[in-house]
Order: structure tokens, then sequence, then C-alpha cells
């Protein structure tokens, strides 16, 4: 697998709110079926990195690929529209606060955009939510409406509404953070059977033992930039640089408060 | 006196009408303004701020006079009637945007971010995931802009449309007893706005999620 050309591409990525760098020149390959880790301080870019993969949050510079498209590529107004549009379908998110939508039931959170963008007659549409459903073990709350279900039965459904585009990369970003503690490992173990069935993923996290756990490789982020990466027995047990250090004893101190 | 009820009762129907087509005017401009205001482009978002601050720091009476006396004067010709409804239509149609847009950009923007994170075009994601979250959350309070709307129709009277204040103005003279001939109207006008009240309070729980 490590021969093969890179699945996700991120080349010199820079993002600037103003004079705030947020992003400085990050590159990062995610190879087909690999999951990556993102970890690092509150507001060290994580998201912002994530949400450049889409484009929601557009770079000022660099280069983001996924296969052989290039997804934040120059074009006219509709065209960039159409275009994006398409890359996206190919890309799920996972948000921290679910953004189900609320005045759909569970099932038609899931059907919309497959029955808008892809076609699908009801029916069609109907058996994949099910499917997606059983897979996050949510089938039997198929109709139900959001506002009735917990944060974990929230983002299990999120999740199967991503997956239900067919995606061929899951970003996640702190998908395990609104939810109370009891909840987490829910979502936790549908995200497992995602790494097990090789879906490429991208996870931002503060869930250092889940990372360590699914992972294929960490990259730990501080103020824009990549400062160490590696698999997740290096970044977690022998980290090399000294703010990676600082951030993992900090970050397990205040676990166990 | 009671020779005059059937008279309130028609000038009821006239406030009824009135109110109606207000409404429906007044809808029609609330979307195009909140649209205008929201809009990509900044010259309509600049017409459509124009178009409020207008409407909204001028008195209404004065809209409708501008409208029934000095439309002829530009070419403009109403009846009385007529000029009473669009001038109250496109003057509540200003609060009515100011209405619809405070509903649209309260949805969460995570919303929009979801629809446009599965592939859905913003046009897309503005009629399927916003705008239905939106209209639940404005039926209430378009309800208070009818209800204002109701009452200011009695503003019309100064245009000479006979509805129910101009009703109770005309009959004083006959009757001598303008404490009943506005009472009556004033109760009429009640019904009116108990009776609207009572079907937003309806569709706003009919449109109620779960
Ligand atoms: N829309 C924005 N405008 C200005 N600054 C922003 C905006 N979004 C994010 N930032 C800043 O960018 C930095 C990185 O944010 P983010 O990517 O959300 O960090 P993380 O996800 O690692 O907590 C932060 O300093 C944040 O304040
Ligand atoms: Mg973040």
């Amino acid at each position: 697998m490590d021969t093969e050309k890179p699945f996700v591409d991120i080349r010199h990525a820079q993002k600037s709110y103003g004079s705030l760098e947020v992003l400085k020149d990050i590159s990062l390959k995610v190879n087909r079926g690999e999951i990556v880790a993102i970890i690092g301080p509150s507001g060290s870019g994580k998201s912002t990195l994530l949400r450049a993969i889409n484009d929601l949050d557009p770079l000022t510079g660099g280069e983001v690929w996924l296969e052989d498209v290039q997804v934040n590529k120059t074009l006219p107004h509709r065209q960039y529209e159409k275009h994006i549009n398409h890359v996206r379908q190919n890309i799920g998110m996972v948000f921290q606060h679910f953004n189900l939508f609320p005045h759909l039931n569970v099932r038609e959170n899931i059907t919309l955009a497959p029955r808008m963008l892809k076609g699908l007659t009801v029916d069609e549409a109907n058996t994949l939510a099910e499917e997606q459903l059983d897979k996050v073990g949510m089938l039997e709350r198929i109709d139900y409406y959001p506002s009735q279900l917990s944060g974990g039965q929230k983002q299990r459904v999120a999740i199967a509404r991503a997956l239900a585009m067919k995606p061929k990369v899951m970003l996640f970003d702190e998908a395990t953070s609104a939810l109370d503690p009891e909840l987490v490992e829910e979502v936790n173990l549908v995200m497992k059977k995602l790494a097990e069935e090789h879906m490429t993923m991208i996870i931002v996290t503060h869930e250092m033992g889940f990372a360590e756990s699914v992972c294929d490789r960490v990259l730990f982020m501080d103020q824009g930039v990549v400062v160490e990466e590696g698999p997740p027995s290096v970044i977690f047990r022998n980290p090399e640089n000294e703010r990676t250090k600082n951030f993992l004893r900090k970050h397990l101190a205040s676990n166990k408060e | 006196m009671l020779t005059v009820y059937p008279y309130f009762l028609k000038a009821a129907w006239v406030t009824i009408q009135l109110s109606v087509l207000t409404t429906i005017l007044g809808l029609f401009c609330g979307g195009l303004g909140a649209a205008a205001r929201l809009s990509r482009f900044v010259v309509l978002r600049y017409i459509g701020a124009a178009y409020v601050s207008f409407i909204r720091g001028t008195p209404a009476l004065i809209q409708l006079f501008i409208l029934y006396f000095g439309g002829p004067q530009i070419g403009i010709q109403l009846d009385a009637f007529e000029a009473g409804v669009i001038g109250l239509g496109v003057n509540i149609g200003a609060y009515m945007t100011e209405t619809i847009r405070g509903a649209i950009i309260s949805i969460d923007k995570g919303q929009i971010e979801a629809a446009r994170t599965l592939g859905m075009s913003r046009g897309q994601s503005f009629r399927k995931v916003v705008l239905p979250q939106a209209m639940r959350l404005m039926i209430r309070p378009l309800g208070v802009n009818i209800n204002a709307l109701i009452k200011g129709t009695a503003l019309v009277a100064a245009i000479s449309v006979v509805e129910l204040t101009y009703t109770a103005q005309r009959y004083i003279g006959s009757t001598y007893k303008p404490f009943e001939m506005f009472l009556i109207s004033g109760i009429l006008y009640m019904i009116i706005i108990y009776i609207t009240s009572r079907a937003v309070t309806w569709l706003d729980n009919k449109a109620k999620i779960v």
C-alpha cells in the first residue's frame, strides 16, 4: 500500500484570517484505507485543516487533492459550485454537534441527499437508509425525530447519513466531544467498525486511547504546524518533540481530574 | 340605531378583505425584501435595507397619503381601496422582511454546513434545510405583524375607504352616539383579530415537529 498514490493529498496548505495565520504550510498524504488521527491543543488549526479537505473553509494557499481531482481548483463561480458539490459527495463529514436536520426524521435525514443528488427512487433510498442505520445500530429508530434521540444516537445517525452518500473518505471533527462520557463508546464502536472495513478516515480527536487503538498514524498539531507525526505507539509512548510531550502530559493530567 | 348594523357588517367585510389582501401583498414584499437583504449581491442588499428603513422610518399614514394623493401627480391613479391595499401591504412588507430575515438567519450555520457537505448546492440547502425550519419559526412573529396590520387598516379611513373606522365616523352624525358607534367597530375588530390569532396558534401547533 505504501507505493500507492496518496488518496488524499494536501500540499502546502496555508490559511490566514486577516493577519492571523492559522495553517502554516501543512502537507499531508493519506493512503486508501489509512486512518489518521489529528491531535493538538484547542485553536491549533485541526478543524481548519479538516474543513479545508472538502473546502468548507477554503485555503488561502496550497492544494487539496482527492485521488486525481483537485478539490480547491480555481474556476468561475458557477462552475466551481458544480465541481465542489460533486467532489463533496465523495467526502463524508461528521461534526461535533451532529447537525442532523431537526425537521426531518431519521429516515429522511439519510435519504434527503441521495434522493436529491443521486436520483434514487423512494424504495432505493429507503433500502439504503435501512442498510446504513443497521450498520450503526439505529435501525429501530428510523421513524424517530432527532429531538427524540440521545447525543450518541444522533451522532450514529449523522455517521449513517454521511455513509449513505458512499463517500471515499470520512472526516470526523471531534465526533465525541459533545457527548456525555457514557455515550462516547457507542460512537467509538461505530468508528471502529468502519476502520475494520478499511474506510479511509481522518479523525480530529481528544481521545488518545481511541486514537491509539484505531489509527495507523497520528499527527500532533500546534499553532498551525504539524509538530510531530508517526505511528501511535511512537507519538503516545515515545514522542520526541518537547511540545508533544507537554501536550500529552497536560492532557493526561486533565483527564485524570 | 338598529338600522346602522348592516352597514357595520358590510364595513367589517371590507376590513377583512383589506386585511387578507394586505397580508398576501405583505408576505410577497416580505419574501422579496428578505431575499434582497440576504442576497449575495451588495446592490440588492442595499435596496432591501433602503426599503426597510424608509418604511419603518416614516408614518404609515404619510405613506398612504403619498400614494393616494401624491400618486396621480406622478401618473399613479388608484381608487381608495387599491391605494389602501398597496400602501398597507408595502408597509407591512417591510416589517415582514425583518421577520422573515430574522427567522432565516437564526437557523444554525451547522445546518447549512451539513447540507453542503453532503453535496447539496446553496439553493438546495436553502430550500430543503434552512427554509422549512425558518418557516416554522416565522409563523408566530408573522402573526404579530398581521395583528398590527389588521389594526393598521383603520388608517385607510383617512382616504375614505368605507371600512369599520370610517363607518363608525360616518354614522355618528345621524345617530349622535359616538360611544356606541366606536364600540361596535372596536368589537368587530376584536373578533377579526381573535379569529386570526387562533388561526396562527393552530398553524404554529400544526407546524411543530414532534
Ligand atoms: N472564521 C474565523 N475567523 C477568524 N479566526 C478563525 C476563524 N475560524 C477559526 N479561527 C481561528 O483559527 C485558529 C484555528 O482554529 P481551529 O481550526 O478551529 O482550531 P482547533 O480545531 O484546533 O481547535 C484559532 O485561533 C481560531 O480562533
Ligand atoms: Mg476544532
